[in-house]
């Protein structure tokens, strides 16, 4: 849904590990539905304006570089799709970020990004626009293979496809 | 123009002359590992077979290696609940390579993959553990996946969307002097490199620093190699990776020794005087504050670790266990040990380290990640400051917001065990 407008819900430091996103201990839970009241488990303001849905569907969180760095831990994209953020940083780590492209989390790479709390922005197809600083930010497309799982909906149905198509080769 | 390894890795998996860094590939998987949260896996497994009328069946039994090991013995009743259905599936699927709660067989899966001949030089890994990076150690290419991932490698046998990684060329010489080890080395990287400084990179490790080193510390260079963000972190296999395999996994490899082109193209060339190294502490709340061990003395220790994949094998042990042999542990700080396996822990108990570390004051757990990532066993107190030989110091990592992780060498977690501060082992008598 490229051109929808939403407001910041925070903003985060660079380096925000999977551990800050999703904490080790909760990691027994597998099921995505039970994951999002962990979200940001150890930021307790966070945590609780998420499980109180003072934070609608569709806010962005602004994040600096390497942001998911750490641990493969699924949960750590799950638990965000959960309250279907969109996340917008300067960076990813590469593991966060195929599992958030699987599940069908947003992330938008966005180096320059410049937002305050609260702040109005825009996300066009190759910028972002941030309506209350009256600023925009180039974004960074994602690479054409990712493109495709997005596309296809996530991992799950992009593999299904190719599973069926495999095996009606045989 | 020349490939590096990686290139040569992914070139060789999906049969074509050349690759260059960008080219987006699906190479075949090797070997495809996973521990309890091989659980997530399944659901997703399951998930993808949804609806298609075909039965869900892996697509290689024998390629699949599930190791427990991140909570066992179960914590909890989830996480015992979680285990039986994996062995369930494991039963019903004919997996092979599988490691359950056992002292003839377990211990944390990096270190039961290579102590069991899992990984050859050239294979394709793949695993749901961001340390699977560990591998590179034996010339594989080696990375992290998270679980919808592995369920689609687990249907299609092969990863998709690989985007072939540049490199990054760390060349090391010298000799690492007394009480300086692999870790110090990786530590210090990670402090020039920064924890984003090799994202969607490899590090492929050269000099003969690395050529004089063993097995067991080129794994420790590997491992953490994904903390500088690295997709992998590679090692040239040669004449000690040859010895290890048969030595101590009992494979008498055959195969290709892949090495770089000599005009392969790098991003980047670090170069390392190991012989100036000092002992190196990351400091919190990241891996890449890191600080001569000079700068941090003295900091003031409730709780000591000595394990992990990254440094619980028997040459940790041993480093400790003569630093601490006849001597006590202070009595203001634990000190936890985690031998990475079951087999380390019997050759260690063979040949008197964990007496010795016993005798000291030590505790010794059984093989498992602990209190690593917070999840089973040593958590701590609000407050509590831990100096461990694992891999990371997130704020939270062991269990608790409100303590703080430095990270160190076994001999440097043996030294500050004494004296209940971070302490310099080339000082201790």
């Amino acid at each position: 849904m490229p051109g929808h407008t939403s407001k910041v819900a925070a903003v985060l430091a660079d380096n925000i590990s999977t551990d800050i996103i999703y904490p080790g201990r909760f990691m027994a839970t597998v099921l995505p539905t039970e994951t999002p009241q962990y979200a940001f488990a150890d930021n307790a303001e966070l945590n609780k304006r998420l499980k109180n849905k003072e934070i609608p569907p569709n806010s962005v969180v602004v994040a600096g570089a390497n942001f998911g760095c750490g641990s493969s831990r699924e949960q750590a994209a799950s638990t965000l799709k959960g309250y279907e953020l969109v996340i917008v940083a300067r960076g990813f780590a590469r593991i966060f970020f195929q599992n958030a492209v699987n599940l069908g989390l947003r992330t938008i790479v966005c180096p320059a990004i410049e937002a305050s709390e609260g702040d109005k922005l825009e996300i066009l197809p190759d910028k972002i626009v941030n309506a209350t600083k009256g600023k925009s930010f180039p974004t960074e497309p994602l690479p054409k293979a990712r493109q495709a799982i997005v596309d296809a909906g996530g991992l799950i149905p992009f593999t299904r496809k190719r599973l069926l198509e495999k095996s009606s080769k045989h | 123009m020349g490939m590096t390894l990686v290139e040569k890795l992914l070139a060789k998996a999906t049969k074509q002359p050349v690759v260059k860094p960008g080219d987006v590939l699906e190479p075949g998987v090797d070997l495809a590992m996973s521990h309890e949260n091989a659980a997530l896996v399944i659901n997703q497994f399951v998930e993808i077979y949804k609806g298609t009328g075909i039965e869900p069946k892996v697509w290689a039994p024998s390629k699949i290696a599930i190791i427990f090991d991140h909570r066992v013995p179960a914590e909890s009743s989830k996480t015992a609940t979680n285990q039986k259905k994996i062995r369930d599936f494991v039963g019903k699927q004919g997996i092979t390579k599988f490691h359950d709660i056992r002292g003839d067989a377990g211990g944390i899966c990096h270190q039961i993959l290579v102590e069991n001949g899992y990984v050859v030089p050239g294979l394709i890994v793949v695993g749901t553990d961001s340390h699977t990076t560990s591998h590179g150690a034996l010339g594989a290419f080696a990375f992290g996946i998270g679980a919808t991932e592995m369920a689609s490698v687990w249907t299609l046998g092969s990863v998709l969307n690989v985007e072939v990684p540049g490199t990054i060329k760390v060349n090391a010489n010298g000799k690492l002097p007394l009480h300086v080890y692999p870790k110090d080395l990786i530590l210090y990287l990670i402090g020039k490199l920064t924890a984003e400084g090799a994202n969607f990179m490899v590090l492929e490790f050269h000099g003969d620093t690395i050529k004089k080193m063993s097995t067991s510390g080129r794994l420790t260079l590997s491992n953490m190699s994904v903390e500088s963000g690295a997709t992998s972190g590679l090692i040239p296999p040669d004449e000690e990776t040859l010895r290890y395999l048969k030595e101590e996994a009992g494979v008498n490899f055959r195969g290709e020794l892949m090495k770089p082109d000599s005009d392969a193209k790098y991003d980047r060339v670090i170069e390392v005087d190991a012989s100036n190294l000092v002992p190196q502490i990351a400091c919190p709340n990241a891996v890449d504050n890191v600080k001569p061990i000079t700068d941090v003395l003295n900091v003031k220790l409730n709780q000591i670790v000595i394990g992990s994949c990254t440094n619980g094998r028997l040459d940790d042990l041993e480093s400790a266990a003569k630093i601490l042999k006849g001597k006590k542990i202070s009595k203001d700080v634990r000190m936890l040990v985690f031998p990475a396996t079951w087999r380390i822990y019997k050759e260690a108990l063979r040949r008197g380290y964990l007496a010795d570390l016993m005798d000291a004051g030590a505790v010794i757990m059984n093989p498992n990640c602990g209190c690593c990532l917070g999840v089973h066993q040593g958590a701590l107190a609000d407050g509590d400051v831990a100096l461990s030989t694992t891999n990371r110091n997130f704020k939270g990592r062991m269990g608790n917001p409100n303590s703080e992780v430095y990270l160190c060498s076994a001999a440097v977690a043996a030294a500050s065990a004494i004296s209940g501060v971070i302490t310099d082992p080339r000082g201790v008598k």
